[in-house]
């Protein structure tokens, strides 16, 4: 059986000391996203303008990888506009499924750390909440 | 060295620390090759046929009948309902004498401490016949305090669903307190066994409750068959659970005359297979005995539980001595989420639990949304102990903490 950890760094990191875990007060699309079986939650803000992601922040409770998987996330569309969220947000799903490739995985940056997710049929919800709840929130507007 | 490992397949396959055995046991050989021996020599359908086989199939079902009835000190094999596991149990209990007896002045009693599937089917009986669901609770180290058992009762208690030893906190709960405030006000004693029998010796007679469920999987036997105990003169008033085959004496196009005990709850074919393999787990334990079995599951749950006790930053849930925890460590680690305390003891080849293990009301009731636990047989060694010891140690570190 192989034996490399899954929690190298990266995930170690965004999960101990996340960027963006804080409240938002400014925030005008707010969405709560919960896994009810781990009881993984989160509390997505984002301050919308002009098709912009101007700010964005999350609160919350879960296990390491719900919570770096969402900091992640907000530190690579914070600043950009909707239709490249939207994007990556594809991209990362695929991922997610195993569908993407490497130029793909590569392109997704340090969201790629979660790759191996694939193979972890159980963790999945805990690794997709943040970029569910994400595209929920982008669909509302 | 453990001499059981030889007898288990799956032990010797791969370097896994099995340490999730509160889910299910593993399987000895003879419980395979009994179930194998079935198929290859008397199958047949039983109680149907008259011919030979089918009526050897019927003697083998009924033999085992009375294995599990001796195995639970049962007065009679009419008081052994074989069932697809302890849930199918306990709902036959809810759905047959539960929506039957109750009405909208009754209480029905169950403890914070109960699975899932003692709780839900409590909660479509309360619904349905509008009697009141009220909670025994306990305290944060898992006891039930004689004063707080006295004022959960009330002369309006008609039932009382309640766990031998929880899936958490592995400690023995008072049950012949629980039945002597039951008798006082008549109420009716449901028990989940599913955790106690695969680890103690049990005794329906001993106890005196009215109806005890238990899993055959998590007794070394194969899933999907289970035992439900009822005392003849509760079952033989209850209408039946499930309707069909070879549960009934003569139907006609109105109505039908239902059989006897225990045939009328055991409607279909029963997998005859499935209780062989459970007549062999209890003769592969009735071997180990209980004395042995004991003395090494708690030799293997002390080193877990003291070897954890010393670790800064875990916390282990229910008592603090070794034998008051029926081989099950349940723990939570400071700032890891028990999901990843598990995945981080699979990097380790350790194969523990994480979760609410459906205990969903304890976990709350304890101020947590989730734990870890692992779960010890007789047939893990103390080497696994301590590897599990070990692994808890590095969590904090390999989750990136200082210490």
């Amino acid at each position: 059986m192989p034996n490399r950890s899954f929690y190298h760094e990266i995930l170690t990191e965004h999960n101990l000391h996340p960027m963006h875990k804080h409240p938002l007060p400014e925030a005008n699309v707010v969405l709560d996203g919960v896994n009810p079986s781990c009881g993984d939650e989160i509390t997505l803000q984002l301050r919308l303008e002009e098709g912009k992601i101007l700010e964005g922040a999350f609160v919350g409770e879960g296990c390491a990888i719900s919570q770096a998987s969402v900091d992640i996330m907000l530190d690579q569309i914070i600043g950009q506009d909707i239709e490249f969220a939207r994007r990556r947000l594809r991209l990362f799903l695929r991922m997610i499924q195993g569908e993407a490739d490497e130029a793909e995985i590569e392109e997704l940056e340090e969201a790629s750390a979660l790759r191996d997710i694939s193979h972890m049929p159980a963790r999945v919800k805990c690794a997709v909440l943040g970029w569910h709840t994400l595209e929920e929130a982008l669909d509302k507007v | 060295m453990n001499p059981y490992r030889k007898d288990f397949p799956i032990l010797n396959q791969d370097p896994t620390i099995y340490l999730d055995n509160a889910a299910t046991s593993q399987k000895p050989q003879s419980v395979l090759a009994a179930e194998q021996a079935f198929y290859e020599q008397t199958n047949a359908n039983p109680l149907r046929g008259f011919y030979d086989r089918s009526i050897r199939a019927t003697e083998v079902l009924e033999e085992a009948r009375r294995s599990v009835q001796h195995f639970v000190g049962a007065a009679e094999p009419e008081e052994i309902l074989f069932t697809k596991n302890a849930t199918e149990g306990l709902n036959l209990v809810a759905y047959s004498y539960g929506l039957s007896h109750f009405h909208e002045s009754d209480e029905i009693l169950i403890s914070i401490q109960e699975h899932h599937s003692n709780i839900l089917p409590w909660q479509m009986v309360a619904q349905q016949t509008g009697a009141q669901l009220k909670y025994l609770e306990c305290e944060a180290d898992g006891r039930f305090l004689p004063e707080k058992i006295q004022a959960a009762f009330s002369e309006r208690t008609r039932l009382v669903a309640m766990t031998h030893v929880s899936n958490i906190m592995g400690r023995v709960n008072p049950i012949d307190e629980i039945v002597r405030q039951a008798r006082t006000c008549g109420a009716v004693v449901v028990l989940d066994a599913a955790q106690s029998v695969p680890h103690m010796p049990v005794s329906v007679r001993e106890l005196d409750v009215d109806f005890m469920a238990f899993s055959g999987h998590k007794m070394l036997g194969p899933m999907g068959i289970g035992v439900l105990y009822g005392k003849r003169k509760l079952l033989d008033a209850m209408p039946p659970f499930l309707r069909g085959g070879e549960m009934m004496e003569s139907v006609t196009r109105e109505g039908a005359v239902f059989a006897p005990l225990p045939h009328k709850f055991e409607a279909g074919t029963i997998p005859v297979a499935g209780v062989v393999g459970l007549q062999a787990a209890i003769r592969y334990l009735e071997a180990v005995g209980w004395e042995e079995l004991m003395r090494r599951e708690e030799a293997c749950t002390r080193i877990a539980l003291e070897g954890l006790l010393k670790i800064p930053h875990v916390r282990v849930l229910g008592s603090e001595k070794a034998v008051e925890h029926g081989g099950i460590i349940t723990f939570v680690v400071d700032g890891v989420h028990p999901h990843d305390v598990s995945a981080i003891l699979n990097e380790d080849h350790i194969a523990v639990r994480a979760g609410h293990h459906c205990a969903q009301p304890l976990t709350r009731h304890l101020g947590l949304t989730a734990t870890t636990r692992a779960s010890f047989a007789f047939y893990n060694t103390e080497e696994e102990a301590e590897a599990f010891v070990k692994s808890v140690k590095t969590v904090r570190r390999r989750m990136g903490y200082a210490e």
